[in-house]
C-alpha cells in the first residue's frame, strides 16, 4: 500500500510541478504547433505555377503573341519601355525577357530554376509556331494529393523530434533540479524506494505524452490535413514506446551532472545529431549509402519511421518489428546504465 | 596575536566524560538510542573526523558543537546513513545501517543542510509527499500546526520566510514519528526571533519523550536545547558533558574583557595579568584582554589597581558569566563563529 502511495504521490508532484512552469508548457504543447503550422505552411504545393514572361514592344510583335498563345501555361505581359521591362526581370517579378526581332533576343537568370522553366517553354512555343504542328499530347497531372506533400512528411517527423525533446528535458531538467537542490540527498534518508522514484518521472512522463499526442494529433490531422492511414493502437504503442525510450535516455543524460548548464549542454550534444540526421525534416537516405546503417541505429529514426510507415503506408506495428525492436533495445539499455551510475547524492 | 593556549589535549575520557556518562561505554540496552565508538572519515588526505566517541540517551538532546569545518556534518551525515565510516562503528535504535536500512529509516527523523524544497510546491502538498514514504508516521495536519504553518498550509514554499522553510523542513522530519530527529545545524541563518519558534518546535518534540541529535555553531541554542554536549574542533572532541559541567571545568567564576583608552593591551603583560590576584589566565583578542577569573571582586580591584600604577586609562569593562563560547576560546584560541 505504502508503494503505491508513494508512487501516486511522487508522480503527483512531478505533474503539479510541470503543470506550474508557464514556459514548459509552451514548449512541450504550443511551440510544436507552431512549428508544423509554419513549416506546413511554407511548403505547402504550390500546383503548376505559369511562367511569367515581359514582352517588350516592337516589330514583329504580333508573330511572337500568337506563338505564345499556344501555350497556356506562359502568361505574357507586353511593355512598352524596355528598360521596365528588364527592371522587373531584375527583381524577378517575371521570369524571363523576350525583344522582337530576327531571332527574337531572351533574356532570363539561368540560375533560377523558374527562369529556366520559362526559357524551355518560350523556346518550345516558338518551335510549334514555325512548324505549324501542334503540341505532342501529354496529360499532366500535378501530385498534391495527400499523403505525398511535404507537410505528411514533415509532421511524423514532428512527432517525433517533439516526443525526444519533451521527454529528455522534462526528465533531465527536472533530475538535475532536483539534484542541485539537494533534495535528491534528503529523499536519500527517507525509506523511499529508488525505483518509486525513477517511476514517477516515466508516469509523469506518460501524462503529458497523452495530452502532447492528441493535441498535436489533433492539429495534424483536422488543422493540416495530414493522414492517419495506419491504426490507432499501433500510432499509440509507437508513442508509447518512443516516450519511454526518451525518457530513459534522459534519465541517463541526467545521472550525473549537478548542475542545469551541464544538462542542457549534454542534452544538446545527444539530440543535434538526432535532430539532422534522423529524417525529422529530410529523409535521412540523402545522407551517404554508406552510413545509413548507423543512422538507422538512433533511436529517433527508428521512432520516426515507425510513424511515418503507420501515418502514411497505414501499415502496422507487426510490420514495424526492428524499429520497435530498436526503440525497446534503446530503452532496456538507457534504464540498466542509468541506473548503474545514477548520483544521488 | 597567538593565543595562550593554541594546543589542548583533547578532553577524551576526562572527568566530565566520566560524570555525565556519554563516554564511550555502552548504556544499558534500550536507553541508548545512537552510539558511535572510534568513528573516522576521511576526504582524501583530509581526516574530516578523526576518532569521534559519544552515546546519546532516549529522551535526550545531544548537542555536537563546533566552529565551520570541524566535522560536525560529516559526523550527522554518518549518523544519518549518508556517509559510510573509514572506521569505527555506529548503532543507531540499536541497528547498523548496513543491515537495516530501511528499518533504521522509517524510524528517524532527518533535516539536512541546504535542502531547497521546490518553490512551486505548496506546503501540504510536499508534506504528503514525505508522508507517503512512511508506513506509519504523524497526521499532516497534527505536523502542519506543530510547526506552526497552517495558515500557510496552501501556500507555496516559495512565499514563505526563511524560519518558515526551516520550520517545514523539521516538519518534514517530523512526519515519520521518529523516534530519533537529526538536525544540522537547524537555525543557521535565522534572525532570533525565527531561532526561538524553532527552538520551540524542538522542545515541543523532547517534551513528547522523542531524542533529539543536533548541530549547531551557535552556543545560546547548545545551552538551551542539549542535555549533553560534544564540542568537536578538527575533527576530535576537545571537550564533552552537559552544558553546565563543561563551563564549570574552565573553573572561573566569570570573564573580565577590558580594553585600554589610546594604548596597545600588550603593555600589560601576560605575566603581570595573570598573577593578579583572582586571576586564572589572560588572553589577548585584538584590542581587547579577556581574563578568565576565579574571585571577580578582588580580580577587579586588583586590576585598577595595576592600571592606575602603570598611568593607563581603562577604556571598556565588562563582565559575564563564562559561556560555552568562551570554553572553546580558551581550548582553541578560536572563536565558534568567525562573525
Amino acid at each position: 500500500m505504502t508503494r503505491l502511495n508513494e508512487i501516486r504521490e511522487l508522480t503527483r508532484v512531478r505533474v503539479v510541478l510541470f503543470f506550474r512552469e508557464p514556459e514548459a508548457i509552451f514548449w512541450v504543447f504550443i511551440f510544436p504547433l507552431v512549428l508544423a503550422a509554419v513549416l506546413g505552411f511554407a511548403f505547402r504545393s504550390a500546383g503548376v505555377e505559369p511562367s511569367k514572361v515581359a514582352v517588350v514592344q516592337g516589330e514583329g510583335i504580333q508573330r511572337l503573341l500568337e506563338a505564345f498563345q499556344r501555350d497556356e501555361d506562359l502568361d505574357v505581359e507586353v511593355y512598352e519601355d524596355r528598360q521596365e521591362a528588364f527592371d522587373k526581370l531584375r527583381k524577378a517579378a517575371v521570369d524571363a525577357l523576350i525583344e522582337p526581332g530576327d531571332p527574337p533576343r531572351l533574356a532570363f537568370d539561368p540560375d533560377r530554376a523558374e527562369a529556366a522553366t520559362a526559357r524551355l517553354r518560350v523556346q518550345r512555343a516558338l518551335t510549334l509556331a514555325m512548324d505549324g504542328g501542334v503540341d505532342a499530347p501529354l496529360g499532366l497531372e500535378p501530385v498534391t494529393e495527400t499523403g505525398s506533400r511535404y507537410v505528411d512528411f514533415l509532421f511524423p517527423g514532428l512527432l517525433g523530434m517533439n516526443l525526444m525533446g519533451t521527454g529528455m528535458w522534462g526528465i533531465g531538467f527536472a533530475i538535475a533540479d532536483v539534484r542541485r537542490r539537494k533534495f535528491l540527498k534528503r529523499l536519500m534518508v527517507t525509506p523511499m524506494r529508488r525505483s518509486s522514484f525513477f517511476l514517477s518521472f516515466i508516469l509523469s512522463r506518460l501524462v503529458f505524452l497523452f495530452l502532447e499526442i492528441v493535441i498535436l494529433a489533433s492539429f495534424g490531422r483536422w488543422v493540416l490535413g495530414v493522414p492517419f492511414e495506419g491504426d490507432l493502437i499501433s500510432f499509440s504503442i509507437v508513442c508509447l514506446l518512443g516516450a519511454i525510450t526518451f525518457a530513459g535516455l534522459g534519465i541517463l543524460v541526467a545521472s550525473r551532472v549537478r548542475t542545469i548548464e551541464g544538462v542542457s549542454g549534454l542534452m544538446n550534444l545527444v539530440m543535434m545529431p538526432m535532430w539532422l540526421a534522423s529524417g525529422v525534416f529530410f529523409s535521412y537516405e540523402r545522407f551517404p549509402d554508406a552510413i545509413h546503417p548507423v543512422l538507422r541505429l538512433l533511436p529517433l529514426t527508428g521512432l520516426i519511421d515507425a510513424l511515418r510507415a503507420i501515418m502514411i503506408d497505414g501499415e502496422s506495428i507487426w510490420q514495424q518489428g526492428p524499429e520497435s525492436a530498436l526503440l525497446a533495445g534503446w530503452c532496456v539499455l538507457t534504464f540498466l546504465v542509468a541506473l548503474k551510475i545514477f548520483r544521488w547524492e | 596575536m597567538r593565543p595562550a593556549h593554541r594546543h589542548v589535549t583533547p578532553l577524551r575520557n576526562d572527568r566530565v566524560d566520566a560524570q555525565t556518562g556519554i563516554g564511550s561505554e555502552i548504556g544499558n540496552g534500550d536507553d541508548v538510542t545512537v552510539v558511535a565508538r572510534g568513528l573516522v572519515k576521511r576526504y582524501g588526505d583530509l581526516v574530516a573526523v578523526d576518532g569521534i566517541d559519544f552515546q546519546v540517551r532516549r529522551g535526550t538532546c545531544l548537542g555536537v558543537l563546533g566552529p565551520n569545518g570541524a566535522g560536525k556534518t560529516t559526523t550527522i551525515e554518518i549518523l544519518e546513513g549518508l556517509k559510510t565510516p573509514d572506521g569505527g562503528h555506529v548503532e543507531v535504535l540499536g541497528r547498523s545501517w548496513s543491515e537495516s536500512r530501511r528499518e533504521i529509516q522509517e524510524r528517524i527523523g532527518v533535516q539536512l543542510q541546504e535542502t531547497e524544497f521546490q518553490d512551486k510546491l505548496t506546503v501540504l502538498e510536499l508534506l504528503r509527499m514525505f508522508r507517503s514514504f512512511y508506513r506509519e508516521g504523524s497526521d499532516i495536519e497534527e505536523v502542519v500546526r506543530t510547526i506552526g504553518l497552517l495558515e500557510k498550509r496552501r501556500a507555496q514554499v516559495k512565499t514563505l520566510s526563511g524560519g518558515q522553510k526551516q520550520r517545514l523542513a523539521v516538519g518534514c522530519a517530523l512526519l515519520s514519528r521518529p523516534e530519533i530527529l537529526f538536525l544540522d545545524e537547524p537555525t543557521s541563518g535565522l534572525d532570533p526571533q525565527a531561532r526561538r519558534r524553532l527552538w520551540e518546535v524542538i522542545e515541543t518534540f523532547k517534551a513528547g519523550g522523542g531524542t533529539v541529535v543536533l548541530t549547531s555553531h551557535h552556543m545560546e541554542e547548545a545551552e538551551r536545547l542539549a542535555d549533553d554536549l560534544i564540542i568537536i574542533d578538527h575533527g576530535r572532541v576537545i571537550a564533552r558533558g552537559s552544558p553546565k559541567a563543561i563551563i564549570a571545568s574552565l573553573g572561573a567564576e566569570s570573564v573580565v574583557q577590558f580594553s585600554l583608552a589610546g594604548a596597545d593591551p600588550r603593555q600589560l603583560s601576560d605575566e603581570e595579568l595573570r598573577t593578579l590576584q583572582g586571576v586564572r589566565s589572560a588572553r589577548y583578542e585584538g584590542s581587547e584582554i579577556s581574563l578568565s577569573v576565579v574571585r571577580t571582586q578582588a580580580a577587579i580591584a586588583g586590576l585598577f589597581k595595576l592600571i592606575e600604577r602603570r598611568g593607563l586609562v581603562l577604556d571598556d569593562l565588562h563582565t559575564h558569566r563564562p559561556t560555552l563560547e568562551d570554553v572553546f576560546v580558551s581550548l582553541t584560541g578560536k572563536h565558534l563563529r568567525d562573525d
